[in-house]
């Protein structure tokens, strides 16, 4: 397959309309503009459908809208923009709905920073709205993964009949990577995936196949369907996906997903060189949180983890403390606020810790 | 001698289905209305609803047609996703006036802005029902509610809303025309004008506005036959009747 060069975001648009995504909505909001400008161009070329909302919220709802009949749907927004899709989002979970969403991220509360960073690990991994719903969130850490990863969201949104997040970040959404796009699915296969879906999607049916998208329940069967869902959740530990690298002699254990673990594998390397035993823990879903990974440490070998974030405070340190469960030391080695993470930045910490604790 | 058939069961509506809707209240009638006139365009198993928060959401148990629940005030956001995926459908929004003219006014503005090829049932009785009677931009000056206990000030809640007006400054709308079920000419009127508003929708003519001044004795604090003097003395004065405009007719 050829390799072609592409900016990440158009690249996640490109994966998304090759696996059959046929409606967009969206708002424009900085780093994350090239998607739907991408989409107002190139969805019309496949018979889908653009929408440019009025704000963030009418866009999330179009979405819902569009999710519920059947029609592969996607959305991005980027942080402060994700917490007006959050009822949306709800919305979907609520009412089991594949959307796909993406979220490339900036720095900080509210308007926080344009550029780069990773300031919203937990409203991403915890609460992406109201009511306890959860969802798979894949973690990119280079351009080929945000294609792979996108391509893939719709399938397991689909099978799940639940959202999927991907959760970027200005690097990624920017940046020029050399990428091998998935196949592009045929008009064919596309009507097929919608009319797999069609006797639970709101397309018009006869009273007795009535399909209803209930985003609640009117009566008393919500907590009915809160355990279905919990159900659901509960299927998912054959989904986590962890990337474990050098951790088998490993004394320092770095833990980082995203754009951030790229550079600790970057910074494991050179501490190898100068004999520092270091490995990287990578949860490239982070949700499914890989807990278990870190369970199959050898914690008498094991001096230290350095949780490595482009957040502060640091926000995914609250998994690694649940996965660690007080066996050995976290250590945080933090930027944020667009500031981005350093090779340097990292190795400087390292060594200290090193220093510390071997 | 054969009998003549003169009347049938609306099939819109479900068979033998209590009817939940406080006594005196017009959800149940409208309901019927969109029943019958799917019925007669033989499109009921083409119609998808997309219904607002409060009372109208209740009436997903009364119809028989595919339905979206929406958010509050979104339903003309998840319209423009359904119609726009499903272009060959018959789809309408069905919403009351808080959740249409208050929290969903910037997504029923863009959406009639875009020419969103889809009906608006907008239900206009100036207050908010299953939330228990507060305020409602459409509520009338003067009139008590749970959040304006001493009636609606100007001075400090502005003004009643007048949606179709406001639709009628765009360019895009179609058809925007205001009726009341408050008596049976009302009633016959507003079933035509739903009628208007779905053929020049499955004529692919872009957005239709269909509001309907309506009665909430409970939360008017009026019995029926009250409430039904309080919409033509009070309601309609402020809320006058009529087609405000029609392409059709234009073209």
């Amino acid at each position: 397959m050829a390799r072609i060069f592409m900016k990440g975001c158009e690249a996640i648009a490109e994966a998304a309309v090759r696996a059959g995504c046929r409606f967009f909505a969206g708002y424009p909001i900085t780093p994350q503009n090239e998607i739907p400008e991408y989409m107002a161009r190139r969805l019309p070329e496949v018979g889908g459908v653009f929408v440019q909302g009025e704000s963030e919220i009418a866009s999330v709802n179009m979405l819902y809208g569009a999710s519920s009949t059947g029609t592969r749907s996607m959305s991005s927004s980027s942080s402060t923009g994700i917490s007006l899709y959050s009822e949306g989002i709800a919305a979907c979970a609520s009412a089991r709905l594949p959307a796909v969403y993406v979220n490339v991220m900036r720095g900080g509360p509210a308007l926080g920073a344009i550029q780069p960073a990773q300031q919203d690990y937990l409203q991403a991994t915890k609460a992406s709205g109201n009511g306890g719903f959860r969802m798979i969130v894949q973690a990119p850490s280079t351009v080929q993964e945000c294609v792979d990863m996108v391509y893939e969201a719709f399938d397991l949104a689909e099978r799940d009949d639940n959202p999927v997040l991907i959760l970027a970040d200005g690097v990624l959404g920017t940046m020029m990577e050399p990428v091998v796009l998935p196949e592009m699915k045929t008009d064919e296969e596309v009507k097929a995936l919608k009319a797999a879906r069609r006797h639970k999607s709101v397309v018009g049916h006869p009273a007795e196949e009535r399909v209803l998208a209930e985003p609640g329940s009117v009566g008393t069967g919500q907590e009915a369907r809160n355990i279905a869902a919990a159900e659901m959740y509960k299927t998912w530990d054959k989904d986590v996906k962890v990337e474990k690298f050098m951790t088998d002699d490993a004394e320092i254990i770095m833990a980082a997903y995203g754009i951030s673990a790229r550079i600790a594998k970057t910074a494991v390397k050179t501490l190898r060189e100068e004999g520092i035993k270091a490995g990287l823990i990578r949860p490239v879903r982070i949700s499914p949180f890989p807990y278990d990974a870190f369970d199959s440490l050898d914690f008498g070998r094991v001096k230290a983890i350095l949780d490595i974030e482009m957040s502060i405070p640091a926000q995914m340190v609250w998994d690694v403390q649940y996965a660690v469960k007080g066996r050995c030391p976290i250590h945080e080695c933090l930027r944020s606020g667009g500031q981005l993470m350093t090779k340097e930045k990292v190795l400087e910490e390292a060594r200290r810790l090193a220093k510390e604790v071997l | 001698m054969a009998m003549e058939k003169v009347y049938t069961r609306t099939t819109g509506i479900v068979k033998d289905m209590v009817s939940g809707f406080c006594p005196g209240c017009m959800h149940g009638t409208v309901h019927k209305l969109i029943g019958e006139v799917a019925d007669e365009m033989g499109r009921a198993n083409d119609l998808i609803r997309a219904e607002g928060i409060g009372c109208c959401g209740l009436g997903q148990k009364y119809v028989t047609h595919d339905s979206a629940i929406c958010l509050h005030g979104r339903a003309c956001a998840a319209a423009t996703g359904i119609k726009r995926n499903e272009p060959d459908s018959l789809v309408y929004t069905y919403q009351g006036d808080g959740d249409l003219a208050s929290i969903g006014l910037g997504e029923t503005m863009l959406a009639a802005n875009r020419g969103e090829n889809f009906t608006v049932i907008f239900i206009n009785n100036g207050i908010y029902g299953m939330t228990g009677g507060q305020m409602a931009p459409t509520t009338l000056l003067g009139m008590k509610s749970t959040t304006t206990p001493n009636g609606r000030i100007a001075e400090e809640h502005g003004y009643p809303i007048h949606m179709s007006e406001i639709i009628n400054q765009l360019t895009a709308p179609y058809y925007i025309e205001r009726t009341t079920c408050a008596d049976p000419a009302g009633v016959r009127k507003t079933k035509s004008a739903i009628r208007k508003a779905f053929e020049y929708q499955a004529a692919g003519k872009g957005f239709t506005f269909v509001e309907i001044v309506t009665s909430c004795p409970t939360n008017w604090g009026l019995d029926p036959i009250s409430a039904l003097d309080f919409i033509k003395e009070k309601m309609l004065p402020e809320y006058p009747l009529g087609v405000l405009r029609d392409k059709g007719k234009e073209e």
